[in-house]
């Protein structure tokens, strides 16, 4: 990792992101001085002015480390992720849309024609001349384009190879200082970079691992809605039957959370070696349902109103399904 | 990189008649050449000694390091073939089978899909076994003491195998008594012997016996362990009698004044007292005290019993004790009960006084029941002048039991015999078909033909008291058709027995679940293999024998017992057993420690370390059955040979994502 005088570059870049990770960064305080002293950050567009043609500029590998957050959705996005992967040497997937799809991601149960006819008509939307948007549009001073939407979402490293996986909505900031705080002592020769692949800034368990309420063999006999009940401060949520994602959910959180009162919901993604997240969260439930009648089952299983949402609410794109039916079909 | 052979079995034609076999073997070596695959080879039978030196050889020759058989399910052969690849040098383990019998050719008829499909499961096989570890087998030691569970014909002839030969015998009996249902009978069928005379001698030699500890009136609580090692716990009810001072003088129960109707032993026909044995050959012969009868227990005072007792051995006081002990085998003899006549209303059993169920008519003709071995109506006085035996009842009903409770006709034949021998009647036989399979039993039919039973071929419709006719007036009337000659009949009748289905215990779901074994969805106990292992379990080291198992007649339940004992002798023996490698393990650091896994082992395998907020499998009590596996959401445990990497490489497989180019043709 030599430097020759000059600092190592840092780019940041968001794709189909809400904006949260950007936020988690700067919300790191003080360290992000550590930042900007270890780096020179070339390309952040949310904090600083840059062009693409800055980036295509520039000489393959040139920048040290770029943090890229937010999903594939649009073709913006794919070619500024295929940019970023060629230009930086360490490519990390950073925070739960790179890394499984997150929210965006469950775009992916509708096909994209739906998407935007979601997004531009309905009652919410004031657009009495249906306009819709047009990839390409001919104006005085020529053609100009906007982003093609793709079929479905997908997540970085659907797209290009990634080197380490951050993940997290957003990763939490303790986390992200932790991770900086790595690299720069690489940077100073103090410490090696973990294999690639790695997942990091992050626990290698599930979120009940750092979560402190108490656990006995559980029995579920029905599932509820949080807002339904009086929670008990002290005992596992899911033995009270509200349906606390935390046993599938990589720790690293500190168990936020379930501490607060409200179940885990998931951000952290699957745990070390799990593939699919929901499969896994779905055959622990059923394992803990405690009935042998079909019926009485089937009403249990009631209780769980939205389980695309409980079981895949950030890991639907990145999951083995990674997208509905539709979303494929009409491509 | 690894050298795999591949070899398909063609079954005779179990499989060649559906898959060709030959195109599925030179496939695989050409086409998952660079999956390592150096030899695919096709042969009739696989499992026969030649078949497996096939493997040998090209293990010896061609240096395979992996083998994968497409033959019949792994149930059936996995072993064979495994052995076959350990006589070669190669670990066992590092052999997989697949199936394309049970999995391809029985369920298929187009043969060029049923070939490809096939292709497709050896290429899943490859891509599992790459992933194959080598593993050594778990060794355990045995404790040379066996538990046998419940005192019947066949839990009694596995203990006495067992104590003969040498070896330590828990007999647990949970009535006062061994015996079971035998010795509630009269005769016992073919060859018309008198219970009491062949069984008595065998409950005596089991009571006496130096190797065997008898604890009746006793029963199993817990059973933590796995073979070779199991603690068992069991409570012995208390007596209120101290059995090192009881002579079993019968005074107590002479001087008793409590009556009560004994619905066990006597099945309602007959009276006990408060305190007493079940009948008078009872092994062991010490009294229990009925608590809930008992009039000292009632209304405080009595006491007569602890007054007559010449030996002080009557103990008011006494309290269930609990008591550990340690095996290395189990052997369930748990038995039957029979169907409740009640259920069928139509036979009017309870309301109509001389319709009687055969284990009251066994009762009935037992020289020491209640009527002294005389066949007499309600009444208690008069004979019968005609009978009639009603085959099937609870049995080969899709409203009760589907299953044939196998030991109904020829006791309605018996019952028929002695009918005749005893009151001269007319019978009447009322049966579905007559099965008469074993050795000496369809003779006995022909005897009982001979004799001038009448066989009526058709289902009872109803047995009502409502005469149309003066003949039926103060009859019992059966209605039924007889079908070979297609008519109604109404039969008239004075006694009407009904032969009561061969039931489950009413509580086998709980026994099987503190034993770790699983029932049918009729509630027998399920062996390891229907023909070629009836008395193993899935459980190794839990052994059953006789009806818990299914219905059968006496020389099964016996042969089973002995079987289940010479199956236990085997390992007390051998010392030690392997077992399976293949166990589920947690990995501690990814163990978050929340429980879902904790309730869900059927074999009691995990535990959870409050201290450490993890938890634990024991590898020798794990079965490798992966319940646990698939529940753990934190990825955490993981099974031996079912990797979540073999399982994935097998699904790619499968999908022949991993096929290389079409060779192309010389
Ligand atoms: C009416 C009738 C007539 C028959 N006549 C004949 C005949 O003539 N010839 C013939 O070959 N067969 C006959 N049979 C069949 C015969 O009864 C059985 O084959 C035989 O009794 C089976 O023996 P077993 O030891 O398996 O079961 P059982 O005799 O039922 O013995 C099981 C024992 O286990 C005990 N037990 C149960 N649960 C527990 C527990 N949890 N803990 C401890 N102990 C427990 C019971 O108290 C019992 O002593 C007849 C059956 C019936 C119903
Ligand atoms: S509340 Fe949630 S995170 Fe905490 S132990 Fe229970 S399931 Fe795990
Ligand atoms: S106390 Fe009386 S009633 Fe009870 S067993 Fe003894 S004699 Fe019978
Ligand atoms: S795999 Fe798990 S559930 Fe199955 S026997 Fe082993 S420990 Fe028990
Ligand atoms: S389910 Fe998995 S993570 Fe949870 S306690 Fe069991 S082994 Fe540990």
């Amino acid at each position: 990792m030599t430097v020759n005088g000059n600092k190592p570059k840092f780019a940041m870049y968001w794709a189909a992101s809400c904006g949260g990770c950007e936020i988690a960064v700067l919300n790191i305080h003080e360290k992000i001085l550590d930042v900007d002293a270890n780096f020179d950050v070339v390309f952040w567009p949310v904090a600083m002015d840059a062009k693409y043609k800055d980036v295509e500029a520039m000489e393959d590998g040139s920048i040290l480390l770029t943090l890229f957050n937010g999903g594939i959705r649009n073709d913006e996005n794919e070619h500024i992720a295929k940019l970023l992967r060629r230009k930086s040497k360490i490519l990390v997937a950073f925070g739960s849309c790179a890394n499984e799809g997150c929210i965006p991601g469950l775009a992916n149960l509708s096909d994209s024609r739906e998407i935007v006819s979601t997004a531009f008509n309905t009652i919410s939307t004031d657009n009495p001349k249906q306009i819709y948007p047009m990839i390409s549009y001919d104006v005085p001073e020529g053609e100009i384009h906007i982003p093609k939407i793709l079929p479905v979402l997908k997540t970085l490293d659907q797209v290009v190879d990634v080197d380490y996986y951050m993940p997290g909505c957003p990763p939490e900031s303790h986390q992200i200082a932790a991770v900086i705080d790595l690299v720069v002592q690489v940077l100073q020769g103090k410490a090696e970079l973990p294999p690639k692949g790695t997942v990091i800034g992050a626990g290698n368990s599930t979120v009940c691992d750092e979560c402190k309420r108490a656990r006995n063999i559980k029995m579920v006999k029905s599932f509820k809605r949080i807002w339904g009940v009086e929670v008990d401060p002290e005992l596992c949520l899911l033995e009270q039957g509200i349906p606390c994602n935390g046993i599938a959910t990589r720790s690293g959180c500190n168990a936020r959370c379930p501490t607060a009162g409200a179940q885990c919901i998931g951000c952290y993604g699957p745990a070390e070696g799990v593939i699919d997240y929901g499969a896994r969260l779905i055959s622990a439930f059923a394992s803990v349902i405690d009935s042998n009648d079909p019926e009485e089952i089937d009403r249990i299983l009631d209780g769980i109103v939205d389980p695309t949402g409980q079981f895949y609410r950030f890991n639907l794109a990145g999951s083995l399904l990674k997208a509905g039916k539709p979303a494929w079909e009409k491509a | 990189m690894e050298k795999i052979g591949v070899y398909v079995c063609h079954c005779g034609t179990n499989i060649a008649g559906t898959v060709d076999v030959q195109e599925v073997a030179e496939w695989a070596a050409a086409r998952l050449k660079h999956r390592g695959v150096v030899v695919g080879r096709e042969y009739k039978f696989m499992c026969s000694s030649l078949g497996q030196e096939l493997i040998e050889k090209d293990i010896k020759e061609l240096g395979l390091t992996r083998v994968v058989v497409a033959a019949c399910s792994p149930h059936l052969h996995e072993n064979t073939f495994r052995t076959a690849c350990k006589r070669a040098g190669l670990n066992p383990y590092l052999c997989e089978l697949v199936s394309i019998r049970e999995q391809v050719s029985w369920v298929h008829t187009d043969k060029d899909m049923a070939t490809a499909k096939a292709m497709a499961v050896v290429s899943g096989g490859v891509e599992r076994v790459l992933h194959h570890e080598a593993l050594e087998p778990l060794k355990v030691s045995i404790h040379p003491d066996t538990l046998v569970v419940g005192g019947g014909i066949a839990g009694i002839q596995a203990a006495l195998e067992i104590a003969d030969a040498g070896y330590k015998v828990y007999l647990v009996e949970r009535e006062p008594s061994i015996g079971g249902h035998m010795a509630q009978f009269d005769k016992t069928f073919p060859t018309l012997d008198c219970a009491a005379c062949i069984l008595t001698p065998k409950m005596v030699q089991a009571g006496t016996h130096p190797n065997i500890e008898l604890l009746t009136w006793s029963e199993v609580e817990k059973v933590d362990g796995y073979v070779g090692n199991f603690s068992v716990t069991i409570r012995k009810k208390s007596r209120y009698v101290k059995t090192d001072l009881c002579t079993g003088c019968g005074i107590c129960w002479e001087k008793c004044p409590k009556k009560v109707v004994d619905d066990v032993f006597e099945a309602g026909m007959g009276t006990r007292k408060a305190i007493y044995t079940p009948f008078a050959q009872a092994v062991p012969r010490y009294p229990v005290i009925d608590r809930a009868n008992c009039t000292y227990y009632i209304k405080g005072t009595c006491k007569a019993c602890e007054k007559f007792c010449p030996t002080s051995a009557i103990d008011f006081n006494q309290e269930d004790e609990i008591i550990t002990v340690n095996v290395g085998n189990i052997v369930l003899a748990t038995g039957y009960e029979t169907f409740d006549a009640h259920r069928m209303a139509q036979y009017g059993y309870g309301r109509l006084p001389n319709v009687l169920t055969s284990i009251e008519f066994e009762r009935m003709c037992n020289a020491s029941g209640p009527t002294n071995g005389e066949i007499l109506l309600r009444d208690g006085k008069s004979k019968p002048k005609a009978v009639g035996i009603v085959h099937c009842v609870g049995s080969r009903d899709k409203n009760y039991n589907e299953y044939c409770s196998v030991i109904c006709c020829m006791q309605g034949l018996k019952f028929a015999h002695l009918v005749h021998e005893r009151t001269g009647a007319e019978v009447y036989n009322f049966y579905i078909d007559m099965r008469t399979p074993f050795k000496g039993y369809e003779e006995f039919y022909q005897r009982v033909l001979e004799e001038g039973t009448h066989f009526i071929r058709g289902k009872v419709a109803e047995i009502n008291d409502a005469p149309r006719t003066p003949e039926e007036q103060g009859k019992l009337i059966a209605q039924v058709e007889d079908t070979l000659v297609g008519v109604q009949m109404r039969i008239p009748l004075d006694m009407v027995i009904l032969s009561v289905a061969l039931e489950p215990r009413h509580d086998a779901k709980e026994t099987a679940k503190r034993f770790g074994l699983s029932c049918s969805a009729d509630g027998w106990f399920i062996e390891k293999h229907p023909k070629l292992d009836p008395v193993a379990t899935m459980t190794e080291g839990i052994l059953i024998a006789g009806c818990v198992q299914g219905p059968k007649d006496i020389p099964a339940s016996v042969a089973q017992g002995a079987a289940a004992a010479a199956r236990a002798l085997g390992k007390i023996h051998a010392k030690e057993i392997a077992l399976e490698p293949v166990r589920a393990s947690v990995i501690e650091e990814k163990c978050s420690g929340c429980r879902i896994c904790n309730g869900l082992c059927p074999f009691n395998a995990i535990s959870f370390h409050e201290e450490r907020m993890v938890t634990e499998i024991n590898a020798a009590l794990c079965q490798g059955c992966g319940t646990c596996v698939a529940a753990c959401p934190a990825g955490a445990i993981t099974g031996t040979g079912f990797s979540n990497e073999q399982i994935f490489a097998q699904i790619e497989g499968l999908l022949l994502l991993n096929v290389g180019e079409e060779p192309v043709p010389a």
